[in-house]
């Protein structure tokens, strides 16, 4: 038998009639109160929205979410995640990762999925101390990370490609 | 470093691969950046929570789907080749004539209206899966003159922790397409694309009814190579 790991391969163009669900995008139900809504475009090189892409999210906490989010981007590469905002979490090490949401990034034109966090600007003192966000020295690289408040939630653009190329993981 | 870690590079597709056109724009490159698992990277949903079709894509409609029966089954492993239980897996292809059930694939085949090519399913105790479908007809894209992709059924595992999130395809034995098709021609190393192919199964054939294939999928992740 085959031994050894599985190469990742492209979800291709044609994965939204099966992977996602009516409550995908919502971690919790709409109308939980504390609620929050992290939105943003999935950009390509150019600045063009990516319409065929699957931002999918996960938080270890708060206990009783289904921590797991999911949701195809639409014509203008858009998404909106509806979530609990999760808590900082020390680790046995000692280091207390500040709030943030794990990202997959799945695409036509992505041959393996991308990952990258979503921190939020009103945490500043837990994300100064975050020790991920540590490892990343250009400031504006950093920035790329963080979610800003608007009208709509937090915002958080993925820009795949370019000047101002979201920070990926290698996990 | 891990062997693991030494070899990630033949397994794992390059983001920019020009051959695949769509890559151009979209593939990151800047260098991803290596991080420790923190509790993020080391949990991971309930497969549970998030299972939402059936392992038989034949019993979907009131009819049964046009095409070849079979059924595809295999384990689910970790980098230490433990069995993952209780994970979740799904699947979605295209029908028998190769035509997806989705409004933006334009290739000029029938659809087929007792298939719609998704399911999905939790692995049991031994972390085996098994899938009742049809078997998928190979399709035209535009990505070079007369490109056709080899028969594929798409994958999507979770594994037990996010780390081990995994997109990909299988392929069937003896395919000629395979040969030609830059998406599984990206894999760089020739033993990781195998990996890919399905073994035909006749042990899982069932007599009068349908040709089994297996296929197992181990997944990555650090913690089996520290």
């Amino acid at each position: 038998m085959r031994v050894g790991r599985a190469p990742a391969q492209t979800i291709g163009p044609f994965f939204a009639f099966a992977l996602p669900w009516r409550d995908g995008p919502f971690v919790v139900p709409e109308g939980t109160p504390d609620a929050i809504r992290v939105h943003g475009r999935l950009l390509d090189g150019r600045g063009d929205p990516v319409p065929d892409g699957l931002i999918e999210t996960w938080q270890a906490s708060p206990a009783g979410t289904r921590g797991f989010g999911r949701c195809a981007t639409g014509a203008g590469g858009d998404y909106a995640i509806v979530t609990l905002k999760p808590a900082a979490i020390a680790t046995p090490g000692g280091a207390v990762h500040a709030p943030h949401l794990a990202v997959s990034i799945f695409a036509r034109g992505l041959l393996r999925r991308t990952v990258t966090r979503v921190y939020f600007a009103d945490e500043a003192d837990a994300n100064r101390a975050d020790p991920v966000l540590a490892e990343i020295a250009d400031a504006a690289a950093r920035a790329t990370l963080i979610a800003a408040r608007d009208e709509g939630g937090y915002r958080f653009d993925v820009h795949l490609q370019g000047e101002r190329e979201t920070v990926f993981f290698d996990v | 470093m891990s062997a693991e870690r030494r070899q990630s590079g033949g397994v794992d597709p390059p983001f920019l691969h020009p051959d695949y056109r769509s890559t151009a724009l979209r593939a990151p490159l800047r260098p991803p950046i290596r991080i420790q698992y923190g509790p993020s990277e080391l949990t991971g949903p309930d497969g549970a929570a998030l299972l939402r079709g059936q392992a038989d894509l034949t019993r979907q409609h009131a009819g049964e789907p046009l095409g070849e029966r079979i059924i595809i089954h295999g384990r689910v492993l970790d980098a230490g080749h433990r069995p993952l239980a209780g994970t979740l897996v799904e699947i979605w292809q295209a029908n028998a004539a190769g035509r997806y059930a989705h409004d933006l694939d334009q290739h000029p085949a029938p659809l087929d209206p007792s298939f719609t090519g998704a399911g999905a399913c939790l692995t049991d105790a031994e972390g085996h899966y098994r899938f009742v479908t049809i078997k998928p007809g190979a399709y035209p894209w535009k990505n070079h003159a007369n490109a056709w992709r080899p028969a594929h059924v798409h994958f999507s595992l979770f594994g037990r922790s996010f780390s081990q999130r995994l997109i990909t395809q299988m392929y069937f034995p003896g395919d000629p397409l395979l040969a030609y098709d830059p998406i599984w021609r990206s894999i760089p190393s020739p033993a990781a694309r195998e990996r890919l192919v399905a073994v035909f199964d006749m042990t899982a054939t069932e007599p009068e009814w349908a040709l089994g294939y297996r296929f197992d999928i181990s997944l990555g992740g650090r913690e089996a190579t520290p």
